[in-house]
C-alpha cells in the first residue's frame, strides 16, 4: 500500500476553506483575517521549505548537519516561547530561560530515545532524529510558554501578597511557592489531558500519518505511545526547569522581589 | 551601638540619610506624600535595592540572609497582604490577651479573610508581624484606616511591645498629633534629607 500523492489542486481546495474562514471573520469584526491569512501563508511556505531541508538532510546524513538543523529548531522555539509571554524577563534572559530548559529536556530525551529505545544506527539518523526532536520541541515549547506566562503574570498581579510574605521574613521560595506550583501545573495540564483522551477522542497526527502511509496500525500505535511518553516527560521536565529558573530570577540575592526585571511583551 | 543605625542610605535619588534609633526609642517620621517615607522604610527592611548600610544591634543587614533580616526588622506596610483563605492560616498561635488588646475575640481566627474590613486587616497585620518577635519595627501608617478607639488600641499595643522588649521603632504617619503622642524625636523627610523638628 502506497500513499496517494496530493496535487496542488487538492491543497488549493483546503486553502479555500482557510480563506473562507478569514472572509467570515471580517464582518464578525474578529480582527483576525490578516493573521489567519498570514499564518496560513507561513504554514505553506515553512512546510515547503522544511520539505526541501529534510530531503537534503536525509541525503547527507552527517552529524554536523543534524546538529545544525536541531540548533536552528531550538532557537526558533526559544523565540516563540518568549513571544508568547505577556510579561517576560528583559534582556537576553527572556530568551535564555525557555531555550535552556528546552535544550535540557528535549535534547536529552531525544538522544535517549534514539540511542537506547529506538537504537538506530547511526543514532543521529535524521529520518528519526529530526521528527522526534520536532515533536518534543513543539510540545515542550507550549508547556514552557504556558508555565512561564502564568509565573510572570501571577507574580506581577500578586506582588502585594508576595511582598507581604517577604516582610514577614519568609524566604523567597516560601513567598513564590504556591505560584510556582500553579505555574507548573498550568504547563503540564494540557499534556496530561491529551494523554488521557488519546485514541478515544483524538487520533494524533503522527499516528494518523503513519497509518495513511501504509504502516500497520499496531506498529503506528507503539510509536505513538513512545512519543506520548517522551512528550509528557519532555514537557514536564522542561516546564519545571523553566519555571524554577524563572522564579529564582524574580528575586535577587537579598531575596527581594524584582519585578523590574520583567518587561511587558507585545 | 545597640538599636537601629542607618548610615548613608541612598535609594531612588533620595539620600544619603543617617539616623540612629536607640533601643526602646520611637522616632516619628512625617513628610509630604511622595517624599519617600515608604521607600525609606522598604530600604531599611532591605526590600528595595539601596546604597548605604543598616545595622541592628551592631549587626549589618548584609551579614545575614534577607529573609532573616526582615524577621528581625519588621516592616508593617500600610496595605496588608493575605494569601490564605482564613485568618488563622496566617498565624502561629496568637495569645488571647494580644487579640483582646487589639479589640478581637478568639473567634476572629475562624473568619475568612475576605470578610475582614480594611481596619480589621490593619490591626491583624500588626499582630501577625509581632508574632515574629522583631527587634526593630518600621511602621508605615499603622492606624491610617482606624477609628479613634482602635487607633488608641493599636498605639497602646505597639507601645507595650516596644517598651517591654526595648526595641527601636520608626513610626511613619501623616497625623502630626499622633507623631507627637507616640514619639520623643520627630523628623521631617524631604527629598533633600531628614530634618529633626
Amino acid at each position: 500500500m502506497k500513499i496517494i500523492p496530493l496535487s496542488p489542486q487538492d491543497l488549493f481546495i483546503a486553502a479555500l476553506l482557510v480563506i473562507a474562514l478569514a472572509l467570515l471573520s471580517i464582518p464578525m469584526k474578529l480582527g483576525l483575517w490578516r493573521r489567519i491569512l498570514a499564518a496560513g501563508l507561513r504554514t505553506a511556505i515553512q512546510l515547503s521549505l522544511v520539505g526541501f531541508v529534510l530531503k537534503a538532510l536525509f541525503e547527507h546524513a552527517r552529524l554536523s548537519w543534524v546538529v545544525l538543523a536541531a540548533t536552528a529548531m531550538l532557537l526558533v522555539a526559544g523565540r516563540e516561547v518568549m513571544r508568547r509571554q505577556k510579561r517576560r524577563f528583559a534582556g537576553w534572559r527572556g530568551y535564555a530561560v525557555g531555550t535552556v530548559s528546552m535544550f535540557i529536556s528535549s535534547f536529552s530525551i531525544t538522544v535517549l530515545a534514539l540511542t537506547v529505545i529506538i537504537d538506530i544506527h547511526p543514532w543521529y539518523d535524521p529520518q528519526y532524529a529530526i521528527p522526534l526532536l520536532g515533536m518534543l520541541l513543539g510540545n515542550t515549547m507550549s508547556g514552557i510558554a504556558l508555565g512561564m506566562d502564568r509565573l510572570t503574570q501571577t507574580a506581577w498581579d500578586q506582588r502585594t501578597l508576595i511582598e507581604a510574605r517577604l516582610m514577614l521574613g519568609h524566604t523567597w521560595t516560601e513567598a513564590i511557592g504556591a505560584i510556582r506550583r500553579e505555574s507548573i501545573r498550568n504547563g503540564l495540564i494540557p499534556i496530561i489531558n491529551s494523554m488521557s483522551v488519546v485514541g478515544i477522542v483524538s487520533l494524533p497526527g503522527m499516528m494518523t500519518g503513519q497509518v495513511l502511509s501504509g504502516t500497520l496500525p499496531v506498529e503506528a500505535v507503539k510509536y505513538q505511545i513512545l512519543i506520548m511518553f517522551l512528550i509528557a516527560a519532555g514537557t514536564g521536565f522542561g516546564t519545571i526547569s523553566a519555571v524554577w529558573i524563572g522564579s529564582r530570577r524574580l528575586f535577587d540575592d537579598r531575596q527581594r522581589l524584582r519585578l523590574n526585571r520583567l518587561k511587558a511583551g507585545k | 551601638m545597640d538599636g537601629l543605625r542607618i548610615e548613608e542610605l541612598c535609594f531612588q535619588g533620595i539620600g544619603p540619610l543617617n539616623l540612629s534609633v536607640s533601643p526602646g526609642e520611637c522616632v516619628g517620621l512625617y513628610g509630604p506624600s511622595g517624599a519617600g517615607k515608604t521607600l525609606f522604610l522598604r530600604s531599611i527592611a532591605d526590600l528595595d535595592p539601596h546604597e548605604g548600610r543598616v545595622f541592628l544591634d551592631g549587626t549589618e543587614s548584609a551579614e545575614m540572609a534577607g529573609s532573616e533580616w526582615r524577621r528581625r526588622v519588621g516592616l508593617l506596610s500600610a496595605e496588608s497582604g493575605w494569601w490564605f483563605d482564613t485568618v488563622a492560616d496566617h498565624f502561629h498561635s496568637p495569645a488571647p490577651a494580644d487579640l483582646e488588646a487589639l479589640g478581637f475575640g478568639p473567634e476572629v481566627m475562624g473568619w475568612s479573610v475576605s470578610r475582614l474590613s480594611t481596619g480589621e486587616r490593619q490591626r491583624l497585620a500588626a499582630l501577625r508581624l509581632l508574632e515574629n518577635r522583631p527587634n526593630a519595627l518600621l511602621l508605615d501608617e499603622p492606624s491610617a484606616n482606624l477609628d479613634p478607639e482602635n487607633i488608641d488600641r493599636v498605639e497602646r499595643f505597639l507601645h507595650t511591645y516596644r517598651t517591654g522588649r526595648r526595641i527601636a521603632v520608626i513610626w511613619v504617619s501623616h497625623d502630626r498629633e499622633q507623631i507627637k503622642r507616640v514619639s520623643a524625636r520627630r523628623f521631617l523627610l524631604t527629598r533633600t534629607g531628614l530634618l529633626e523638628t
